[in-house]
């Protein structure tokens, strides 16, 4: 396999601006990923700081109503609410080691632009963060946070003012400042190192899971489900169970129904392209240009896919399905109500799919779903979709 | 040898290359503009395709490409506009796109095409040498040259890699960041050329943020054989949209400006 890809996919599909940047970085990754004073740091920053291990936590209720055994893994306990800093303290520490003096990043929702706010606060870098004027509209309480810990929140006009424009931003400004800033990205995308780099970081997720499941129930799942955006915390509950005999489930946004065209998912409704330094699956028009996407969770309203899952797509190791807004609400819900668990509107999906599979297995199966994120943020948009606020 | 291989090779000056979003502000302003940059007296004309995501491009070239994808640009028409300015001039042309533009027409299938209109190069803005295999052999078979870029952060390492995988000429990016016009002329350029003149024999041509005259000339003292200008023309375009008499009277006035500062 060439370096950088996952079978055809992924690659440096970028300016030379940014060739020098991403080979220093892959070098800092080598020789940092496996020094013992970086993994020291990092694990104790996970551990005191990040709040891990995240617990599994078995669903008396929901496995009574659906008739197989749910274990939920809990990234919604992680500080800052979803499986975002795994990551950013990862890369942020990196960026450290590597001497950079600032860090950017995108964010959409604001999820990651929080995570890296609060990476940048505690580790005592300057944190700036391009988001979508639509998206700052959308999520006012992250730009808020966001700004308390001190980071800028630069807001994007161009193009369709989401997260693919925040990206594009954040490579603009990139190109320009390669020599002291280190781009935070905060999925399994763009060019190589990014995809492989995140996956290191969140494969906590799974290494955690993987060993808490033997050690509960004896034995490895039956299935194990995350919701796919970019893919981030899909590849890193995935990443440890490759190799198991253990049926691997990504659920991408729906949108409005795969026939309806606005929807955000590139794996089941895409084909192979080129956006942001690789090569993945894309939801584009016959020429070539990115079309606009949509979920009601702005985690998962991205046109494109990490280049690993695209990979996995191909080779049928993992199921890609996908679910739509209407199902993912259900889901919001019911998680909700049954568990006391109110769920982020983007890991609802992976609950939705669960409810799907109802009837298929049997008592004593094991499904894990990845609980990526907690709902606080999605409360007001859930309520004012089901009614539930006046 | 090719269209652009002959121009450097005759010129005795550095060349003017002008950049022009295709399709920008509509097919037909397009047209005006594209004459009135021959008729100015540009050398080479770079004719970029509009994309929707074009992360190397700054707000102005950025704009262009979404304004004319409003207008209804497509990879068919962008081949056509390539055929209509061959119908009237022999002026070499290269094509600057982003990767995905090529990928999704196919890789063997664009350059054919690009062939076919009466393309003489290739630039792909997004793919550095380690990624163009394929295109490469494309390129060879068509007998187009590949343009690759050269960064201010191109490492001594790569220079090597970049400067012999390419043909035609260098692009040589004036300035660490994306492309629009500055003030300023950016002190890399020079240090660019010296550094980048000793591993290679192809024409060196420098952009990226080139507005001026004087930045024109400083560039020609610099050693360059080219000069690339892209946001000050599109800007000109952008401007006088509503008036294509006006457009191209601005366009002409501008590279005449320019050419004269790079003398005869």
């Amino acid at each position: 396999m060439k370096k950088g890809r996952f079978g055809a996919f992924g690659g440096q599909f970028v300016s030379e601006a940014l060739m020098g940047a991403l080979g220093e970085l892959d070098e800092a990754l080598s020789r940092f990923g496996k020094d013992p004073a970086f993994t020291a740091t990092l694990d104790s920053y996970l551990a005191e700081f990040a709040g891990r291990p995240t617990p599994l936590t078995f669903c008396r209720n929901l496995s009574d109503d659906l008739g197989f055994r749910v274990c939920l893994k809990r990234e919604d306990l992680l500080h800052g609410g979803a499986h975002k800093l795994n990551n950013t303290l990862g890369q942020a520490l990196l960026a450290r080691f590597m001497g950079k003096k600032r860090l950017i990043a995108e964010t959409g929702a604001g999820q990651h632009g929080v995570a890296t706010a609060i990476a940048g606060a505690v580790l005592g870098l300057p944190v700036e963060v391009y988001m979508g004027e639509v998206d700052m509209a959308r999520q006012q309480p992250n730009v808020y946070r966001m700004e308390l810990m001190g980071a800028k929140v630069i807001p994007v006009t161009s193009g369709t003012r989401t997260l693919k424009d925040a990206v594009n931003e954040a490579l603009r400004d990139w190109a320009s400042s390669v020599r002291d800033t280190h781009y935070l990205l905060g999925s399994v995308v763009g060019p190589h190192p990014f995809p492989l780099m995140v996956r290191e970081f969140q494969s906590v997720i799974g290494r955690e899971a993987r060993g808490q499941v033997l050690g509960k129930e004896g034995r490895l799942p039956d299935a194990v489900i995350a919701c796919v955006g970019g893919g981030s915390n899909a590849i890193g509950i995935f990443h440890p169970f490759l190799r198991d005999d253990v049926r691997l489930i990504g659920v991408e946004a729906g949108g409005e129904g795969l026939g309806s065209g606005r929807h955000g998912a590139s794996l089941c409704g895409g084909s192979p392209g080129v956006l942001h330094g690789a090569l993945s699956y894309l939801l584009q028009d016959g020429d070539g240009q990115v079309l606009e996407t949509h979920s009601l969770a702005a985690g998962l309203d991205y046109p494109g896919v990490g280049p690993e899952h695209a990979m996995l797509k191909d080779s049928g190791r993992v199921e890609y399905t996908a679910v739509t807004d209407r199902e993912a609400l259900a889901a919001f819900t019911l998680l909700s109500r049954r568990e006391g668990i109110i769920p982020a509107l983007e890991s609802a999906h992976a609950v939705a799919q669960l409810v799907k599979m109802k009837g298929e297995l049997g008592r004593d199966d094991i499904v894990i779903v990845n609980l990526s994120g907690r709902g606080d943020k999605d409360l007001e948009q859930a309520a004012r979709l089901t009614g539930g606020l006046a | 040898m090719t269209r652009i291989g002959d121009l450097f090779g005759r010129l005795g000056r550095p060349a003017f290359i002008a950049y022009l979003v295709a399709g920008h502000p509509d097919t037909a302003g397009f047209t005006v503009a594209a004459r009135a940059a021959i008729g100015g007296g540009a050398d080479i004309l770079e004719l970029g395709m509009p994309f929707s995501d074009p992360v190397a491009d700054g707000p102005t070239i950025q704009h262009a490409h979404t304004r004319a994808l409003g207008a209804g640009m497509t990879v068919d028409r962008y081949f056509d506009a390539v055929r209509g300015i061959r119908e009237v001039s022999e002026i070499p042309i290269v094509l600057m796109v982003y990767c995905n533009t090529v990928y999704r027409r196919g890789v063997e299938r664009f350059y054919h095409e690009a062939r076919e209109a009466g393309a003489d190069a290739v630039l792909i803005v997004d793919m550095p040498p380690e990624e163009g295999e394929r295109a490469l052999a494309a390129a060879r078979e068509n007998q187009l040259d590949q343009v690759f870029l050269v960064a201010p952060s191109t490492s001594e390492e790569r220079l090597g890699l970049v400067a012999g995988s390419g043909s035609g000429f260098l692009y040589l990016a004036s300035l660490l960041g994306v492309t629009g016009a500055r003030d300023r002329l950016s002190g890399e350029a020079s240090r660019l050329i010296g550094r980048v003149r000793p591993r290679t024999r192809l024409p060196l041509a420098v952009g990226f943020g080139i507005s001026r005259p004087e930045h024109a000339q400083a560039l020609k003292e610099a050693g360059a054989d080219g000069i690339i200008v892209g946001s000050a023309i599109v800007d000109l375009v952008e401007t006088h949209a509503g008036d294509p008499d006006r457009m191209a009277r601005e366009i002409r006035g501008f590279i005449t400006g320019m050419r004269d500062a790079l003398g005869d």
